[in-house]
């Protein structure tokens, strides 16, 4: 093995005004070439990991301990100036959001020239060298817009034409293909692994999408709450990990190539400053045994670069990878009767038209996916079924009679019947209200119940979606971001409905957090016999759930027809671009062991 | 039954129960600069109120020659007519603070009202609404005053009355930018999809997340009325000689600057304190609500 | 007509500036004609004979119908003539025409001195967040924009005209016929009064705005990609703070505008602002009409200049408009 680009060795960055830790004790290498995917969900403190990298903190923390060494040489303990000259010369980062990191007054020229000027790096001829490596134009015209004037895709390819530039031997890529579309993405990460493999750039990938990671890196890193717990060839660690995290996580994937149960992880991680004294995740793990309790696990080797932090490894290896369990059967539909049908429907945004002629039928007790990827239409479409949507023209029905546009219109069953959750559980809660007040609205509205009624209504409604009657009377600020989101399902749900529309649920959610609540409204659809409207851009997530599908993009329905049908053997050639783009970490895994 | 249906899953790690308007008070009041603000506020309430009990002479009984410098029967000398200026000042608070309060009670009444409506209904509404309230705010406020002096004359009812008039598109601005912000929201959306009465969105989802910034507003209005009130009493145009009145004072006593500064200091200290105390606590509430964002609540 | 690109908004805002001035129009003229009771009367007094009414109501045109009475009093305004004044006798114009100039050179000296204070104040503190300096030019800031301007006016005339020090004229006895620049005394207090009124919002706002900027994920990268810190405040995060700024410069210019009246009164300084007072006073309803819409039209004025101005900075904003 050559020796290593980039050593770290013990970085603890902790809170500066009171020296709690937010990370500590992380330790890691990487080898020209090569690129380690730093996984963990959010709060685990993998972004901070990654900032540190180049010195840096954000405001409020700062790094007090441990070594980075790049080429053997420590980066963190240096002057500004030397500082200022290793950022984006020997180390360089891509940021998440492309949008925010570029300066919206500054022509994307300015932008590009600066970083060479301030690494002497060369002119003219660079700079269409930088842009040509990216597949970006590099005219004048181009180089003349402002970054509001390019695409997501543009913009993020400019963010990496600025990291390569000075041939850094570091680069450190945070998430960058968050808010991407999946083809976007897809081409995103070709041209970093093209890039890193050209150059033989080390290369420090931070994600929360454990998919994306097995198609990119060679080797991962898993953090929890602030600690490195697992590293590993990517291969092992996904099929066959030493630490319990690592598999729960691996179970939580969804998975488009198969169909099985997802499953989430009871509790929260814990935060800077409210860690236990043993094992982190000792309180949400099935192999916790006393010792757990008491003090951190070292770090030991397992095998081959495989090192893990856990005191029940060995019992985690001997137990075989769980088979991920089938999903349930899907309840039979009923074929004859029409709960949802859609005909003919255009819609539109002020003058833009978004929809043309849409047509989509969801029977009582039925599943229907909706997929597309932003910009497709599908929020859209599910607006005007749930009535926040006007602007449209077209059939809309109900069991047969004819839906009026706007809820207003609509008489008061119907708006009972027909309920909506929508994308991000911090946004849909009243943040001055109670959750009982929350969830006691559709009560109100719909029935006329006595205060005793309403309260064991809701108490019951809340115990559903499993969380606990006593956080009725908290605010949404004192939850978390899934609970929240069975806050928002116990809402709708408490109207007893029997149609629901969901609005990409989870995609404000970490994946283990993602899990659960998918497992939990697969259940209740089948519990409460209900008609749903699952929309989503996670192709993956369908087959777990949805028993029809159809896929949306640019304003119409390109394909439709039962889940295994169109994932396994799709028609339309969208549909096939987009089955090939979704990072699955099956098919990742099968290309590298083939 | 996979593990995640565990019944009970354990709720929260903190536990903190209150409501954030709580919150966000209590916030501010850990700032030094809100505390001082209350005891400013509080002093001037004080000498406003219960000032005149306290006071040798009553607001027009003669206490000595005109200009006297302070003596044992007149404390901080007499003003340009033999007034008692002790006297005078401790009288001469309260109109001005109930004519502020009351002006910037119908300004905030008002604003709110038709910042809620217009960011709500947006559109012709919305646009009309904005279009009345830019008329307004087309006039400094103190010209607008004045205008209305020049056709009235100087009566206390059109004082709070004009000045009502041009706090509200102030607040109005204010209301609309910030509820046009809550109105997008998705528990909003929520609410109307359920078919949540007009009325009962506005009073119940909107109003209640925008008193952060209301508040702040709030507290700025009342400085600037309290300002404005003194300044139209300082031109002449607010209540009349020989009613006492802090700005009516200051520029009663401004010709006996010279000899006798006092009938002119101590308002002109009352007035600073007020105005600084009052914009503490706006300044207070401001950084307290810039530190809670509800929405951040979680990772 | 010209729908697109800059121009065509430049000329749409006019336009919606010019009907708010319109309707202004409206408002200073209801306002000025709700008296209750009869004009003439009030002015001329209780004893006045029939005889003198009946004049004075034809010279005020009282006896024709509003609505005319309006129309020919706008198309005096939009033709130069602003009528005449009660008081004084003679056009409104010619009484008032140097005391336009005079509070004009008050207020382009209080804006050439503030702005730029104010930005500086405002980029300097924002740049050393927390630190000593921001600490005390916040508290200081917050308790001078919490004064009124009287108070801030007659402050400077205790401590500098007559009572700490005499070093300054207390009152600006400036002669009519002479420009207010060659009487620079006279100047220093009021301007001094003007620039501490306006001062503290544009710099409160300007730090604020650029906390926001120096916090934005733009300069941080710009930090990341190994800028100088010099390049990183000038070319980074300067022009972006400017932007929001620009709406509250252009208020508190305009809020100049009414803060005339009162600082013009205290020093006795021969502007608009000191004759819109005394207008008042005597009910001099020709010369309060015509000064109420002066300040108005420069309002008004001063908020297109802010929109445009805000537009042409961003170039989001200034792109999306072609």
């Amino acid at each position: 093995m050559t020796a290593p680009v980039l050593e770290v060795e013990g970085l603890r960055v902790e809170v500066e005004s009171t020296g709690v830790d937010i990370v500590d004790e992380v330790s890691f290498e990487i080898a020209a070439g090569e690129v380690l995917g730093l996984v963990g969900e959010s709060g685990s403190g993998k972004s901070t990991v990654a900032l540190a990298l180049l010195g840096h903190t954000r405001r409020g923390a700062r790094i007090a301990g441990g070594e980075v060494r790049v080429d053997g040489r420590d980066i963190l303990h240096r002057r500004p100036p030397e500082l200022r000259a290793l950022r984006g010369g020997t180390v360089s980062y891509i940021p998440q959001d492309p949008a925010s990191a570029l300066n919206p007054a500054l022509r994307i020229r300015t932008q590009l020239e600066e970083i060479l000027a301030a690494h002497r790096y060369g002119g003219r001829d660079r700079l269409q060298e930088m842009l040509a490596e990216v597949l970006l134009p590099h005219d004048d015209a181009f180089l003349r817009r402002y970054p509001h004037q390019l695409s997501g895709g543009q913009q993020q390819r400019v963010a990496i034409a600025m990291a390569f530039a000075c041939r850094p031997r570091v680069i450190v890529l945070d998430e960058p293909t968050t808010g991407l579309d999946v083809t976007t993405q897809a081409h995103v990460l070709a041209t970093v692994r093209h890039l890193c493999d050209t150059h033989g750039v080390a290369a420090l990938y931070v994600s929360h999408d454990l998919a994306v990671v097995a198609a990119l890196a060679t080797r991962v890193a898993v953090m929890y709450a602030g600690r490195i717990v697992e590293t590993g060839r990517e291969r092992v660690l996904f099929r066959a990990s030493a630490h319990p995290y690592t598999r729960r996580l691996v179970e939580a994937i969804p998975e488009v190539s198969g169909r099985h149960a997802l499953e989430g992880i009871a509790g929260t991680a814990p935060r800077p400053g409210q860690r236990p004294d043993g094992c982190f995740f000792a309180p949400r793990c099935s192999f916790a045994v006393d010792a757990c309790v008491e003090a951190f696990p070292p770090v030991e080797r397992v095998g081959d670069r495989h090192d893990v932090r856990c005191f029940r490894h060995t019992e985690v290896l001997a137990t075989a990878a769980r088979a991920r369990r089938p999903a349930p059967e899907l309840p039979a539909a009923d074929a004859e009767s029409v709960l949802i049908e859609v005909r003919g429907v255009n819609a539109a945004h002020g003058d833009r038209q978004v929809l043309f002629d849409v047509d989509l039928t969801v029977k009582p007790r039925q599943c229907v996916a909706l997929v597309g990827e932003s910009g497709s239409g599908k929020t859209t479409l599910a607006r005007c079924i749930a009535g926040l949507h006007r602007n449209f023209d077209g059939e809309l029905t109900l069991r047969g009679s004819p839906l009026p546009a706007g809820a207003r219109a609509r008489n008061r069953e119907t708006r009972r019947e027909l309920q909506y959750v929508f994308q991000s559980p911090y946004n849909s809660l009243n943040p001055r209200k109670t959750i009982g007040q929350i969830v006691g609205q559709p009560l109100r509205l719909f029935y006329d119940l006595g205060y005793r009624d309403a309260h064991d209504r809701i108490a019951s409604t809340l115990e559903r979606v499993r969380l606990s009657p006593s956080v009725m009377p908290r605010y949404p600020h004192e939850l978390s971001g899934g609970e929240r989101q069975r806050v928002a399902i116990a809402r709708a749900l408490a109207a007893e409905p029997t149609m629901l529309v969901c609005d990409e649920i989870t995609s404000a959610l970490d994946v283990s957090v993602q899990a659960a609540i998918i497992d939990l409204i697969a259940e209740l659809q089948r519990e409460m016999q209900l008609g749903l409207l699952f929309v989503t851009h996670n192709l993956a997530l369908i087959r777990t759930i949805a028993e029809e599908v159809a896929v949306m993009s640019g304003g119409r329905i390109v394909e439709s027809g039962k889940v295994d049908d169109v994932l396994d053997a799709p028609q339309d050639a969208y549909t096939r671009a987009l089955l090939a783009d979704t990072p699955s970490m099956e098919a990742a895994l099968a290309a590298a062991e083939a | 039954m996979s593990q995640a249906t565990a019944p009970a899953v354990p709720v929260v790690q903190r536990v903190r129960r209150r409501r954030p308007i709580v919150l966000l008070l209590r916030r501010a009041w850990r700032l030094t600069r809100t505390k001082v603000g209350v005891a400013l506020v509080l002093l001037l309430l004080g000498i406003a109120v219960i000032g005149p009990l306290f006071a040798p002479y009553t607001a027009d009984e003669f206490a000595g020659t005109p200009y006297e410098h302070p003596s044992a029967h007149a404390r901080l000398g007499t003003d340009g007519l033999g007034h008692d200026v002790l006297s005078r000042f401790l009288w001469g608070g309260r109109s001005i603070l109930g004519l502020s309060a009351a002006a910037t009670a119908l300004g905030l009444v008002l604003g709110v009202t038709i910042g809620l409506l217009a960011a709500y209904s947006r559109g012709r509404l919305d646009d009309l609404l904005m279009r009345l309230m830019d008329v307004i705010l087309a006039f400094p406020s103190i010209v607008l005053a004045l205008v209305a002096v020049a056709t009235v004359g100087p009566k206390l009812w059109l004082l709070v009355l004009v000045v009502g008039l041009t706090t509200m598109p102030r607040v109005a601005r204010v209301t609309r930018g910030a509820s046009l912000e809550i109105v997008e929201r998705d528990y909003v959306q929520a609410a109307e999809a359920m078919g949540e009465p007009r009325l009962k969105i506005l009073s119940g989802e909107i109003l209640p997340n925008v008193t952060s910034p209301l508040m702040v507003e709030a507290s700025l209005r009342l400085t600037y009325a309290i300002g404005l009130i003194a300044g139209l009493s300082f031109l002449g145009f607010g209540r009349q000689p020989p009613a006492a009145d802090w700005g009516l004072m200051i520029n009663e006593n401004r010709l006996g600057l010279t000899i006798q500064p006092w009938g002119v200091v101590m308002p002109v200290l009352a007035i600073v304190v007020l105005t600084i105390g009052t914009s503490l606590i706006g300044d207070g509430v401001a950084r307290a609500s810039a530190g809670i964002d509800p929405r951040a609540g979680a990772e | 007509m010209l729908r697109h690109g800059i121009v065509g908004f430049v000329v749409r805002r006019t336009l919606l500036g010019l009907l708010t001035l319109f309707l202004v129009s409206i408002v200073v003229f209801a306002a000025t004609q709700v008296l209750p009771g009869d004009p003439a009367r009030a002015i001329l007094g209780r004893n006045a004979t029939p005889e003198s009414l009946k004049t004075l109501r034809e010279q005020l045109n009282l006896d024709r119908p509003v609505v005319t009475q309006y129309t020919d009093w706008l198309g005096g305004l939009v033709t130069g003539d602003l009528g005449r004044s009660l008081a004084a006798n003679e056009p409104v114009t010619k009484l008032i025409g140097k005391r336009v100039e005079n509070s004009a050179v008050l207020m382009l000296l209080a804006a050439l001195i503030s702005i730029p204070l104010s930005i500086v104040l405002g980029s300097v503190a924002a740049r050393r967040r927390d630190q000593p300096f921001d600490h005390a030019t916040s508290i200081v800031l917050l308790a001078l924009a919490a004064l009124p301007e009287f108070v801030v006016a007659i402050g400077l005339v205790v401590l500098f005209a007559t009572t700490v020090f005499e070093l300054l004229p207390a009152v600006s006895l400036i002669p009519p016929d002479e420009h207010a620049w060659s009487h620079p005394k006279d100047l220093v207090l009021p301007v001094t009064a003007l620039v501490i009124a306006v001062t503290p919002p544009i710099a409160r706002i300007m730090r604020a705005s650029m906390v926001d900027v120096l916090e934005s994920e733009y300069v941080e990268m710009a930090r990341l990609k190994g800028l100088p810190e010099r390049t990183v405040l000038w070319r980074h995060a300067l022009p972006n703070g400017i932007a929001p700024a620009i709406q509250v410069i252009a208020l508190n210019l305009a809020y100049l505008a009414g803060g005339i009246v009162v600082v013009e009164f205290v020093f006795a300084y021969p502007g608009i602002g000191g004759a819109f007072v005394d207008a008042v006073s005597n009910r001099d309803l020709p010369v309060v009409q015509a000064l109420a819409i002066l300040i108005a039209s420069l309002y008004v004025f001063l908020n297109v200049f802010a929109d445009v101005a805000t537009i042409l900075v961003s170039p989001r904003l200034r792109t999306s408009l072609k």
